[in-house]
């Protein structure tokens, strides 16, 4: 056996730290552009928010597609959904969210995200078993089906809850600023901020400690050699799917109490967001899709700021420029 | 443990092109058959059928009494196969631990067995938490087996082995070999390369056009170098 293979060094393994850094970049090239240090701060902490709901709405979506090639375009259909189911636990718990308590504002919010999760991790079980399902491995059929699923449900959701606008208030402990210097710091964007990095930090921990974990990151790579190592990938599959629903609909809540409205179509407005962001990310890698949230959302707000005309299109220059840089995304994952 | 592998009348086509045209053969229980062949003989596509991976369209595929024709892939892995696909597909994201632990079905690694296993892959216990993608050709071929034998199965579909690796790691993946073999694993091996075939075989089956067009002991063919030459088209010299 030659001496690489009983055991010499491998060759130096970089850690490919530089997408990681983008947004870094990002933020170091917008600061004097900007000027002020607290209008940057601001922006800065807003473009964290909202990256990291946007990456609660996406992650699932990059795994789905990751692990089946599934194109899941009835994605958005989840994050409307969640925000209704938002609206049914808290308008009717409207005195606990508006109470003057921490713990009950926090209660309550936890239960809003509890049920926004079941509730779409069930449909999402539908929706793979009655539609998934009879076009697996099939793009074309993907995209009309789910297409299709995404009309039907926004539909749905007109006709169960009424074409208007629906207000939903902010529990009452969220609402406000804090003061940082001259900054003013929304309450809210720290909690949205502090839930992505609890879910980013979750999925961490399942893909790379549990042995489900480790069959999803195996599955994105190689399904095929997963089954043959005598796994059932479809029944992974459906548990991801179901999850991905899950988290749709916790970032649809996220979103629509940001927005302190909801409406039936969010989901398909912000479904291109997300596909920019798991395209920019790397399909099928969570790391990727986490980076590419964070440097959606800050370019988004830096440009919105600078070039409020620019920002109509930053989203789609950030994607041409990454994938001029890497054409399989920042992250992309091994075998795919 | 291990059990005769069965193939009768199995027939295979991908999409409108009709690949396996009748393959019959036994590979028995607890020994080592060779499958062999030119390119394009049907020799993966047999390996593939039997592991699920395509389905065959006829015939009957039996490990010892299970039937394996009409069980998914999973369902075939979990009867006791394992694979070791052509292009090694270890996955190049986690570690060789990693990859280990998931090939490990039935529950935790198990130490005696880990222990044999580096004692002729020792590049396996150096790099236990390294990437699989930074590994070598010859150390991922390694990883690729070791994931197959990490847990005790009855039969081994092995996909040529030693393809596009350096003569002293073929050296060493023969000494493996024969190491499994003494565990008297069913193992049914595709191989290109004559000298394993040679040195690691008790039987050989040789395929052209989708079908065996011969089979019998080893023995006799290696000492044959014109049947050789009529059956496998190349001279022993040139798979030397």
């Amino acid at each position: 056996m030659s001496a690489t293979d009983t055991g010499a060094a491998l060759p130096r393994q970089e850690i490919d730290i530089a997408p990681a850094l983008t947004p870094l970049l990002v933020a170091a090239l917008a600061a004097p552009l900007i000027g002020s240090p607290s209008t940057f701060l601001t922006l800065t902490v807003a473009g964290l928010a909202m990256g990291m709901m946007i990456f609660t709405m996406a992650s699932g979506l990059t795994l789905v597609f990751g692990l089946m090639d599934v194109l899941n375009f009835g994605h958005g259909a989840f994050i409307s959904l969640g925000a209704y189911v938002a609206t049914l636990v808290l308008l009717p718990l409207a005195a606990w969210s508006q109470a003057d308590s921490l713990g009950l504002n926090l209660g309550v919010l936890l239960l809003t995200l509890l049920a926004a999760s079941v509730v779409c991790a069930a449909a999402g079980f539908v929706f793979e078993r009655v539609l998934i399902v009879p076009v697996y491995g099939q793009h074309l059929k993907q995209i009309l089906v789910t297409i299709g699923g995404a009309i039907v449900a926004e539909q749905l959701l007109y006709a169960l809850f009424g074409p208007q606008l629906i207000p939903l208030a902010l529990p009452t402990a969220f609402r406000g600023s804090i003061i940082l210097g001259d900054s003013a710091i929304e309450k809210y964007r720290i909690v949205a901020t502090c839930i992505g990095l609890l879910v980013f930090a979750v999925q961490i921990l399942i893909l790379n400690r549990t042995k489900i974990g480790l069959l999803i990151r195996a599955g994105v790579e190689n399904r095929e050699m997963v089954e043959a190592l005598g796994y059932r990938i479809d029944r992974l599959f459906v548990g991801v799917f179901m999850a991905g629903s899950g988290l749709a609909g916790l970032g649809g809540v996220l979103w629509a109490l940001y927005r302190e409205q909801v409406h039936a179509s969010m989901g398909g407005e912000l479904l291109v967001l997300t596909f920019i962001v798991i395209i920019v990310g790397g399909l099928g890698s969570v790391g990727g899709c986490f980076t590419g949230a964070v440097l959606v959302a800050l370019i988004a707000n830096y440009a919105g700021f600078l070039a409020p005309k620019l920002a109509l299109v930053s989203n789609i220059l950030l994607m041409v420029v990454v994938l001029l840089w890497r054409p399989r995304g920042l992250y992309p994952v091994s075998g795919r | 443990m291990s059990a005769n592998l069965t193939l009768q009348g199995v027939h295979t086509h991908i999409g409108r092109y009709h690949i396996l045209q009748g393959v019959d053969f036994v590979a028995p229980e607890g020994e080592t058959t060779m499958l062999l062949g030119r390119n394009g003989a049907g020799k993966t596509t047999t390996l593939r059928t039997i592991m699920g991976l395509w389905r065959a369209s006829r015939g009957r595929i039996m490990l010892g009494d299970a039937p394996l024709a009409a069980l998914a892939t999973p369902d075939i892995a979990r009867a006791g196969v394992a694979y070791v696909p052509e292009t090694m597909a270890v996955f190049s994201d986690l570690s060789v631990k990693e990859n280990l632990v998931l090939a490990a079905r039935d529950g935790p690694l198990d130490d005696v067995r880990l222990e044999w296993i580096f004692g002729f892959f020792p590049a396996l216990r150096k790099f236990w938490l390294s990437r699989a993608g930074a590994l070598s050709g010859g150390q991922k071929q390694m990883l690729s087996i070791a994931r197959a034998i990490v847990e005790p199965r009855r039969l081994l579909l092995i996909d040529e082995p030693t393809k596009g690796l350096a003569p002293a790691i073929i050296g060493a993946l023969i000494e493996c070999l024969k190491e499994i073999k003494r565990t008297r694993a069913t193992i049914l091996l595709v191989e290109q390369n004559f000298r394993v075939a040679q040195e690691v075989g008790d039987h050989v089956r040789v395929m052209d056009g989708g079908r065996i067009i011969h089979q019998g002991l080893m023995e006799p063919l290696a000492a044959d170098s014109q049947l050789q030459s009529r059956l496998l088209g190349l001279s022993l010299d040139s798979h030397q």
